[in-house]
């Protein structure tokens, strides 16, 4: 089980926080997601064989936020 | 996208100014086309931005604007569409731009952090990037510079400003041998640093993940609104559905939707909880959180840990007594405790090096377990200790003297008796001295509704009396195990009290846990402390201790008025809909601006200052 924390962009409206969270949630490998709303940033813990950073900032970027690291 | 809402709005902004200073100069131009491009433009990052949530199975406010400018499009009211959608992007930036310097306190601690280190290898000062730091590094740090680990000094001495840890502006001294924080600066000197920690792992960057995550922390009220907010927002569709097949009337429904967006009820519970944890990172106290300040802000009860809490938590030589005027065999008898290891024996060398310069040779001393010392300085035999020994060497007392001792024990202070050749010369008072500020912190918590103070300690009944008398604590439990600690904390629990445990961390940890509010005084302790307790006063002082508290009370207020401004916002607004004075644009910028207001409001709390 892998652990990331990555930066986004600044988030406006608590909402953003409660979108990403479904987004990434849905993404299969995931164990568990989490957005800091104030810091901005998504501790996400994942499996690394299922899925991977890329994909997990794929996911966001999608989602219409930019990862910043 | 976050690029284009900026240029969108400002194009719409545009558009809508121009549509304006035609209609006003009455030239025959295709203003409503106008207003249709501006319209759309704005309309485009709100409808990603919706169906992005709708996809997700969510309702966001942005799905209520985007039906609403929707709505007016269909019925040809332009201005209002545009008005709505520019008016709605220019209040999501101002928002973020507030919002932001809400944050601005934990930016500032991220700043703070040192990005290269000048490290010392082969003699030579090499600098280097702060994530090629190893453990065992030796730093070099100049005057100006900030220290990059945490580590202890191995050469040289400085005036450190560590305000960035402890809160406090006073430059504090470091020499060899004292430990010193990442993220500190060395304000004139010149000192070595071995690294103990680097990166992630030092005192500093913790703190910050710490205030980030107490940030987000949410507080049950804040639970609750978002749970609302999941509701509300489908509710609010349906209503506006409900509303267009009862009256018929596409405006008044689509005006419904823009009022009931949540905005200001959704964001105000966080702006005040982050403000309030900013300022007291500032200040030097963390807060974890907004579950904790609604604890701490209804708390009554404290309670104390006596020694290292209440008092400094070290042994000091407080008074001197002679049969004369005289002082001055302190001397002799702290060059005698100098060959002791007990703790008390370095109080009186401690209080002797003040004044004078000890000779350190070797001399000959037998320590009397339980007593006190014997030994032979400049040919001369001195019984130093206690009662008993005086008692065993069959010493008397002089009457002027015996007083002023019992006076002293009664007070819980310990008596040391110095005699020579069999003859009393005085004594010596050892007390650990209560901290300076403690009287005046704990007035302040009393005055604050702190209504019920307790001091735990495991120290004699004596001494406990004698301090909680000084500090005006009525309710004192004294010669107490570490497990009496839990037990009573947990008696006050059961008695229907939510307990505020204040203790300096490292031997408190259990009590700190079990408390409603654990409150560890100092870094000392670091890693157990800092993770265990709900405050930590960074600068181990007790008016931390009363800023933190002052602050929850604050920080529950703001957010309380900051739910009524919002809740107002809506109920007038439905009013002035039903009258058919508010429409849609006003609407939206009544809205807006009550979203701006309780950001504006939560940031009041950012410059709430402690009282010294």
């Amino acid at each position: 089980m892998e652990q990331v924390k990555l930066q986004l962009e600044q988030l406006g409206c608590p909402s953003c926080v409660k979108k990403i969270e479904a987004g990434v949630q849905k993404q299969s490998g995931v164990e568990s997601v989490e957005v800091l709303f104030n810091s901005s940033k998504a501790k996400v813990s994942f499996d690394e064989e299922k899925t991977s950073v890329d994909q997990i900032k794929a996911v966001i970027e999608k989602l219409g936020y930019a990862v910043k690291a | 996208m976050q690029r284009f809402k900026q240029v969108a709005m400002l194009i719409a902004g545009g558009l809508i100014a121009i549509s304006l200073l035609l209609y006003v100069i009455n030239q025959p131009a295709p203003i409503d086309l106008f207003l249709i491009i501006a319209t759309i433009f704005t309309g485009i990052p709100i409808l990603y931005y919706a169906l992005q949530a709708l996809r997700l199975k969510l309702m966001s406010i942005d799905l209520l604007v985007a039906i609403a400018m929707i709505g007016a499009l269909f019925i040809g009211e332009y201005v209002e569409s545009s008005v709505v959608g520019f008016l709605f992007l220019f209040g999501s930036y101002l928002e973020s731009r507030t919002l932001a310097k809400t944050r601005s306190s934990i930016q500032a601690l991220l700043a703070i952090a040192p990005e290269v280190a000048v490290v010392l290898k082969d003699q030579q000062e090499v600098t280097v990037p702060i994530n090629e730091v190893e453990k065992g590094d030796i730093i070099v740090v100049k005057s100006g510079g900030k220290v990059p680990v945490d580590g202890e000094v191995t050469a040289g001495d400085a005036l450190m400003n560590e305000a960035m840890m402890t809160g406090e502006s006073i430059p504090v001294d470091k020499v060899i041998g004292d430990n010193v924080f990442s993220g500190t600066m060395v304000d004139q000197g010149y000192i070595r640093v071995k690294a103990t920690k680097v990166g992630a792992a030092t005192a500093f960057s913790q703190i910050i993940e710490l205030v980030e995550e107490a940030q987000d922390q949410k507080s049950k009220t804040e639970r609750f609104l978002d749970r609302f907010s999941q509701f509300y927002t489908p509710a609010v569709v349906v209503l506006a559905l409900v509303v267009y097949l009862v009256t018929r009337n596409i405006h008044l429904s689509i005006t419904f939707l823009v009022i009931a967006c949540p905005g200001a009820l959704v964001i105000g519970a966080p702006v005040s909880n982050v403000s309030g944890i900013g300022n007291g990172a500032k200040n030097g106290v963390l807060l974890k959180g907004g579950d904790v300040i609604d604890r701490f802000n209804k708390a009554r009860t404290f309670v104390f840990d006596k020694t290292g809490t209440l008092t400094k938590g070290k042994p000091k030589v407080v008074a001197l007594k002679s049969i004369g005027d005289a002082t001055d065999w302190l001397k002799a008898v702290a060059e005698l405790e100098h060959q002791s290891e007990h703790h008390l024996a370095r109080a009186i060398v401690e209080k002797a090096e003040q004044t004078y310069t000890l000779e350190t040779e070797t001399l000959d001393v037998e320590i009397i377990k339980g007593q006190g010392l014997t030994g032979i300085n400049k040919d001369e035999r001195y019984l130093i200790g206690n009662r008993r020994l005086l008692e065993q060497n069959a010493v008397t007392l002089p009457e002027a003297l015996e007083a002023q001792a019992v006076e002293a024990e009664g007070n819980g202070q310990t008596v040391i008796f110095v005699v020579k050749e069999a003859i009393v010369l005085g004594f010596i008072v050892i007390a650990d001295e209560i901290r300076p500020e403690a009287k005046q912190a704990l007035f302040a918590l009393k005055q604050l509704g702190a209504e019920h103070l307790v001091m735990l300690t495991g120290d004699n009944k004596k001494t406990a009396n004698f301090v909680a008398k000084s500090l005006g604590i009525a309710d004192v439990r004294a010669e107490l195990s570490p497990k009496d600690k839990l037990t009573a904390i947990r008696d006050l629990q059961e008695a229907g009290e939510s307990v505020v445990m204040v203790g300096d961390g490292v031997n408190d940890a259990p009590a700190l846990a079990l408390s409603d509010i654990g409150v560890a005084m100092g870094l000392s302790g670091t890693d157990v402390a800092i993770e265990t307790a709900d405050v930590v006063a960074m600068n181990d002082r007790l008016d931390q201790l009363v800023h933190a508290f002052r602050l929850s009370k604050q920080t529950v207020r703001n957010r309380t008025e900051n739910i009524i401004i919002a809740l107002l916002t809506v109920f007038f607004l439905l009013i002035g809909v039903l009258n058919g004075k508010i429409h849609l644009a006003s609407g939206m910028f009544v809205h807006e601006a009550s979203v701006l207001i309780v950001i504006l409001n939560g940031m009041r709390l950012l410059k709430y200052k402690p009282r010294r």
